[in-house]
C-alpha cells in the first residue's frame, strides 16, 4: 500500500521491541464482542491511483461544470477567475500539511498570513478588527447574533425579509436549540422592507443583508441608528464580499458586526464548500468575538511576530463557558483569499466590482427586452431578480437542457410558496462574456 | 544590536564567536527570510491582475454612494509569489517532517486527492445547479456516506457539518430532538475530565449543565463514579473513544448499557476514530452519535487550521432527526432534500456540506480499500506502542500500555530537572521537530501526547525516538538552559504571548493612524 512505510520484517522487529505476539494482542481492551481482526465483509480492496483517478473522473464527468457553460448562478456562491498563483501557493506542502499555528515559532507563515487576511476583511468591511476565519457566511451570521446575545444580554433577534434562506435556516436551527428567538421578515422582494419598526427594547440584534438576496442595495445608516437607539445591534450580512469593492462598506453605515461570505475571493464553487466565513467587528466587542485571532508580539529576540491571542474565549481553555464551540475553521480558504486579493490589490479589487456591476447592468438590459420578464431591482450589485411569465424552476430546468445555468429559482431557497414561483435570481461576473448573456436572453425568449 | 520592526538589522552587524555572524546586515539567515507585511511593501498603482477597462457605464446602485478607498496594497504577481512563498518557509507541515500531535492525527496527504478535488467536475459546480447537471456530485457523496456507515455499522448520517465541532453540535442537537420528541426535557450531560474543550463548549451552548465525570487511575472513565451520576436528568454523556489519552475504553459496552437504561443517549467524539478504522464499528459499542474528522481519520488536509468536515453517524433513535441537506437515492437517479422536513431538526449551514474535502476522502478511502484501512489503523497503534516502548524508560508514561493511537507521557520525568513540559517541547523545535500536543488531556500533569500516525516509517520513528531520549537525558544531566533558552534555531524564538493578549494589535494599520492614536 503505497502511503504506508512500514514493511512486514519493521512490524515484526517492533512487535518484538513491544513484546506483543501480534498487532491484534494491541487491541486487547476492546470487548471481544466489538474485535474484528479481518476486513469488513463486502467492501473492495485498495486501489492504484489510475484506477481511483478513472472512477473519481467517472462520476466528475456526470456533472455540468458552470465554467462550460453560460451560467449567471449566484444566491450565494458565485463563479469568478482565481488567478493561477493562488492555486499554486496554496498547494505549497508547508500551507496544506500544516495544522493550526500550537506553536508560533514554526508557524510563522501561517500566523503572518492570518494576521494579513483580519486586516484585509477589516479594512473590506470597514470594520476594526476581524478573526481569523468561520466555517462559511451562514455559520458566521449565525455566530454573531450569538455575540450581540451575549453583548446586548438580550435574546431576541429580527432576520431581514432579504438574509439568504439557508442563513436565515441556520439561525433559526441555533435559536431553537441554544434558547433564543430568531424573528423573521417576509421575504422582501422589493427591497422596501421596514426593520427600524421592528427594533424595540428587548431586540439584541436586526441581521440584514446587503446586497440582499434578491439583490436589493440599501443605505443602512438610518437603520443603524434605530437599532443603536434601542441598545441594539445591527449585524450586517454581505454573501457576494466582491460587492464591497464598490458599494459603501457596511462599518460606514454603522454596522456593529459584518459577517460574509468569501468564498468569491480565491476559492472555487465546490458545490457549496469549503468556503470561508469572514467575521469582522467593533474594538470594544473584541472580547465577545468567536473564532481565534491573531495578534501581533515580539520574541526574546525582540523581533516582530505572530501568536494566536484572546484564547481565554475559546473552547480549549475556557470548555463550558466558551464563546464559541469552533475549533478548526477554514484556514486554507482564507489563505487563497488573502492571496487572492493581494494580487488584485486596491485597484484591481475596485475593478473586478466594477466589472462586475456593468456585467450585471449589461445582462439586466438584455433579460429586461424579452417578453414577459421583468427586472424587479431598481439598485442591484452583480446579481437581481427577475418575475417570469411561468414557473422558473422549470424554466431553469429546461434552459439546463440547453446546458445554460439560468440562475437560481427563489423556489428552491423557499419552497411551499406559490406567489414566489415565477422569481429567479441571477448574476453575472467578469466571467460572463457578452456571447453568453446574448445565449441567455435568446434562450430565454424561447421559454418563457 | 538595534532590529527595526520587520526583524531587519538597522546598524553594520558584529562578528561573533568564532567569526560567525552574530547577525547579518539584510536581516535574513541564509535561507531564512525576513518578509514584511503585504501593507509594508504595495503601491496604489500595482496590481498582480490584468482586468480590462470597466465599460464607463452608469452605476445602478440605487441610493447607495460607491465607496472611496479601501486601503489595499498593490502588488506585482511575482512580488506576491515571493511573498507567500517566504511565509510558507516559516511554517513547519507533515511534507517536512514528522508531526506527533496527539489527538490531531497529522498523517500523510495524498496529491492524487488534491488533484481529484480540483476536477471542474467537482470543483466547479454551483451548489444551487439543477440536480440533473450534478448527478455525479450526488453519488460521490453517497459513496462517501455509505463507507462511512459500512465502518460504523450506523443507521444513517448528517454529511453537512463544516468540522469535529460542528459535529458535535449536529450529534447533540439530534440527541436534544430526540429527547424532546418523547417529552423527556434532561439538563445535563455527563463528560469526562480529559474531554476536549469542544465537548463541553457544544453542550453548555445547547443549554446544558456540563457535570465532569472523574478518571480512574488507569486513564479510563471511572465507570462506578459515572454510574453514581446518571440520573433521569441525564440527557447524554460525551466520550471519546480512543479517549484523550489514547486508551480504549474497555468498559465501554458497560458504560453505553448502563447510560441506555438511564434514558439517556450516548455520543461518542469520534476524533480518534483513525485508531479503530476496521476494527472495530462503533455501532458494536452501543453508541448513537459520532463525528469523523475527514481531516483527521480520512486525511483531507489540515490546511494550517482547516477546512475541516465533520460527518456525524447516527443511530436509528436519531437517523430521522438528521438535518438538512441529505442526498437522497431514488429510482430515476439522486435528489436532494434540502429544506428541514418531519422531525429533521433544522439547517447547521448553507447548501450540503464540505464538497471539497468529501472528494478527497473519498480518494483516500478507495485508495486504501476496506484491507488498507484496516493496515493503515494496524501501522498507526504499532508505531504508538513502539514509541511508548522505546521511550518508557527515561520518560514517565502516564499509564501502561498498549496504548491506541498516541502515546501520553506526563511530566514526572522532568521532576527537580528546572525543565518543564513546555521547554522540552520547545527544545524539540531546534532538533526539526514539531512537538507533540502538550498539556493536553488536563487531567494529566504536564501532558506529552504523541501520536506518530502510520505515515511514519520505522527509520523515522528510531530517529525521532533517539533525539527525545537524547533531550530526556540531558534535561535529566542539568542542562536546563539548553531547555529554558530554546527554540534558538526557528524563524522566531518564544513569543511574547502574555503582551500579545494584554494589549491586543489584531491589524496592520498605516503609520499616520498609529501615530493619531499615540496622541
Amino acid at each position: 500500500m503505497r502511503y504506508l512505510p512500514l514493511t512486514q520484517d519493521d512490524r515484526a522487529a517492533m512487535l518484538a521491541r513491544i513484546g506483543a505476539g501480534s498487532v491484534d494482542d494491541l487491541f486487547r481492551d476492546v470487548p471481544e464482542s466489538a474485535r474484528r481482526s479481518s476486513v469488513i465483509e463486502g467492501l473492495p480492496s485498495h486501489l492504484g491511483e489510475l484506477e481511483v483517478e478513472r472512477r473519481l473522473k467517472t462520476l466528475a464527468a456526470r456533472n455540468l461544470p458552470a465554467g462550460s457553460v453560460p451560467s449567471f448562478m449566484g444566491a450565494g456562491a458565485y463563479r469568478h477567475h482565481i488567478p493561477a498563483a493562488v492555486d499554486h501557493l496554496i498547494q505549497r506542502g508547508e500551507f496544506l500539511t500544516s495544522y493550526t499555528p500550537y506553536q508560533p515559532e514554526v508557524s510563522q507563515g501561517t500566523l503572518q498570513y492570518l494576521f494579513e487576511f483580519q486586516t484585509q476583511v477589516a479594512l473590506l468591511t470597514g470594520m476594526d478588527v476581524a478573526n481569523a476565519s468561520m466555517y462559511d457566511g451562514s455559520t458566521a451570521c449565525a455566530e454573531a447574533v450569538m455575540m450581540a446575545n451575549r453583548v446586548t444580554k438580550r435574546s431576541r433577534a429580527v432576520l431581514s425579509g432579504g438574509l439568504h434562506p439557508h442563513y436565515a435556516e441556520v439561525t433559526r436551527t441555533q435559536a431553537r436549540w441554544t434558547g433564543f428567538d430568531a424573528v423573521d421578515a417576509p421575504p422582501d422582494i422589493t427591497g422596501t422592507e421596514d426593520l427600524a419598526s421592528l427594533v424595540d427594547d428587548t431586540t439584541s440584534c436586526i441581521v440584514v443583508q446587503n446586497p440582499s438576496v434578491f439583490g436589493h442595495i440599501r443605505d443602512l445608516s438610518a437603520l443603524a441608528e434605530a437599532c443603536h437607539a434601542k441598545g441594539a445591534l445591527l449585524v450586517v450580512v454581505v454573501t457576494e464580499i466582491v460587492s464591497l469593492g464598490l458599494l459603501t462598506p457596511p462599518g460606514e453605515m454603522g454596522a456593529d458586526i459584518v459577517v460574509a461570505e468569501g468564498q468569491s475571493l480565491g476559492n472555487a464553487l465546490n458545490f457549496g464548500g469549503p468556503y470561508v466565513g469572514l467575521f469582522a467587528t467593533r474594538d470594544k466587542f473584541v472580547r465577545q468575538m468567536p473564532g481565534r485571532l491573531c495578534g501581533e508580539t515580539i520574541d526574546a529576540d525582540g523581533k516582530r511576530g505572530w501568536v494566536l491571542t484572546l484564547s481565554t474565549r475559546e473552547q480549549h481553555i475556557r470548555r463550558e463557558k466558551a464563546t464559541s464551540n469552533i475549533c478548526t475553521n477554514s484556514g486554507l480558504c482564507a489563505l487563497a483569499f488573502t492571496i487572492h486579493l493581494s494580487l488584485l490589490g486596491e485597484a484591481g479589487f475596485q475593478k473586478l466590482a466594477r466589472l462586475n456591476h456593468a456585467a450585471a447592468i449589461g445582462l439586466a438590459d438584455r433579460l429586461a427586452k424579452v417578453p414577459g420578464v421583468s427586472v424587479i431591482n431598481r439598485g442591484f450589485f452583480n446579481e437581481f431578480t427577475i418575475r417570469l411569465r411561468g414557473d422558473a424552476a422549470a424554466i431553469v430546468d429546461r434552459l439546463a437542457e440547453q446546458r445554460i445555468l439560468a440562475g437560481v429559482p427563489v423556489s428552491r431557497l423557499i419552497p411551499g410558496k406559490p406567489e414566489l414561483a415565477n422569481l429567479l435570481l441571477v448574476a453575472a461576473t467578469e466571467t460572463n462574456t457578452e456571447a453568453d448573456m446574448d445565449a441567455f436572453a435568446a434562450a430565454l425568449a424561447e421559454v418563457v | 544590536m538595534a532590529m527595526n520592526s520587520t526583524g531587519r538589522g538597522t546598524t553594520r552587524p558584529e562578528t561573533g564567536e568564532g567569526g560567525m555572524p552574530a547577525d547579518t546586515f539584510s536581516g535574513n539567515r541564509g535561507l531564512a527570510m525576513e518578509e514584511p507585511l503585504i501593507f509594508e511593501q504595495g503601491e496604489p498603482a500595482r496590481a498582480g491582475v490584468d482586468l480590462p477597462e470597466p465599460p464607463i457605464a452608469e452605476l445602478r446602485l440605487g441610493d447607495v454612494k460607491p465607496r472611496s478607498g479601501i486601503g489595499l496594497p498593490g502588488l506585482s504577481e511575482p512580488q506576491v509569489i515571493r511573498h507567500f512563498t517566504r511565509l510558507s518557509q516559516k511554517n513547519y507541515a507533515i511534507d517536512a517532517g514528522l508531526y506527533p500531535l496527539g489527538s490531531c492525527t497529522m498523517k500523510h496527504n495524498p496529491r492524487l486527492n488534491e488533484a481529484m478535488a480540483r476536477l471542474p467536475g467537482f470543483a466547479d459546480i454551483h451548489p444551487l445547479q439543477p440536480v440533473a447537471t450534478v448527478q455525479g456530485a450526488l453519488e460521490l457523496i453517497d459513496s462517501l456516506a455509505r463507507w462511512l456507515l459500512d465502518l460504523t455499522g450506523m443507521a444513517a448520517v448528517a454529511m453537512s457539518p463544516g468540522a469535529g465541532a460542528h459535529g458535535e453540535q449536529c450529534g447533540m442537537i439530534a440527541i436534544r430532538a430526540a429527547l424532546e420528541a418523547r417529552g423527556d426535557k434532561r439538563s445535563r450531560v455527563l463528560v469526562p475530565e480529559s474531554a476536549h474543550g469542544t465537548n463541553p463548549a457544544t453542550a453548555a451552548a445547547l443549554g446544558y449543565a456540563v457535570d465532569a465525570i472523574p478518571g480512574a487511575a488507569d486513564g479510563r472513565v471511572d465507570t462506578a463514579a459515572l454510574a453514581a451520576k446518571l440520573g433521569p436528568d441525564v440527557a447524554a454523556i460525551m466520550l471519546t473513544n480512543p479517549n484523550t489519552c489514547g486508551l480504549f475504553e474497555h468498559d465501554i459496552i458497560e458504560i453505553a448499557r448502563l447510560v441506555h437504561d438511564a434514558g439517556a443517549l450516548f455520543y461518542c467524539d469520534g476524533a480518534n476514530f483513525n485508531a479503530i478504522v476496521g476494527r472495530v464499528r462503533p455501532a458494536d459499542l452501543g453508541i448513537d452519535a459520532m463525528h469523523i474528522n475527514l481531516h483527521k481519520t480520512f486525511s483531507t488536509p489540515h490546511g494550517g487550521g482547516g477546512p475541516g468536515a465533520g460527518p456525524v453517524v447516527l443511530s436509528h433513535a436519531l437517523a430521522s432527526f438528521a438535518p438538512a441537506s441529505a442526498v437522497v437515492r431514488g429510482p430515476n437517479g439522486f435528489s436532494l432534500a434540502e429544506h428541514p422536513e418531519g422531525s429533521s431538526f433544522g439547517r447547521l449551514k448553507a447548501f450540503h456540506g464540505q464538497m471539497g474535502m468529501f472528494v478527497r476522502a473519498l480518494a483516500y478511502i478507495l485508495s486504501h480499500g476496506a484491507d488498507g484501512l484496516l493496515q493503515a489503523s494496524s501501522d498507526a497503534v504499532l508505531n504508538a506502542n513502539y514509541v511508548l516502548a522505546s521511550l518508557q524508560d527515561v520518560m514517565s508514561p502516564a499509564f501502561p500500555g498498549p496504548c491506541m493511537h498516541e502515546a501520553l507521557f506526563d511530566d514526572r520525568f522532568l521532576k527537580e530537572t528546572g525543565v518543564s513540559t513546555l521547554d522540552f517541547a520547545k527544545a524539540m523545535l531546534d532538533e526539526g521537530y514539531h512537538p507533540m500536543t502538550v498539556y493536553f488531556p488536563l487531567a494529566v500533569h504536564g501532558a506529552m501526547l504523541i501520536e506518530p500516525t502510520e505515515s511514519e516509517s520505522k527509520e523515522s520513528l528510531d530517529l525521532f525516538i533517539a533525539t527525545l531520549r537524547y533531550l530526556a537525558e540531558r534535561a535529566k544531566a542539568g542542562a536546563s538552559e539548553h531547555f529554558v533558552a530554546a527554540p534558538r534555531l526557528t524563524p522566531r524564538r518564544r513569543l511574547d504571548e502574555t503582551g500579545a493578549a494584554r494589549k491586543p494589535v489584531l491589524r496592520w494599520r498605516p503609520e499616520e493612524q498609529l501615530d493619531q492614536a499615540a496622541e
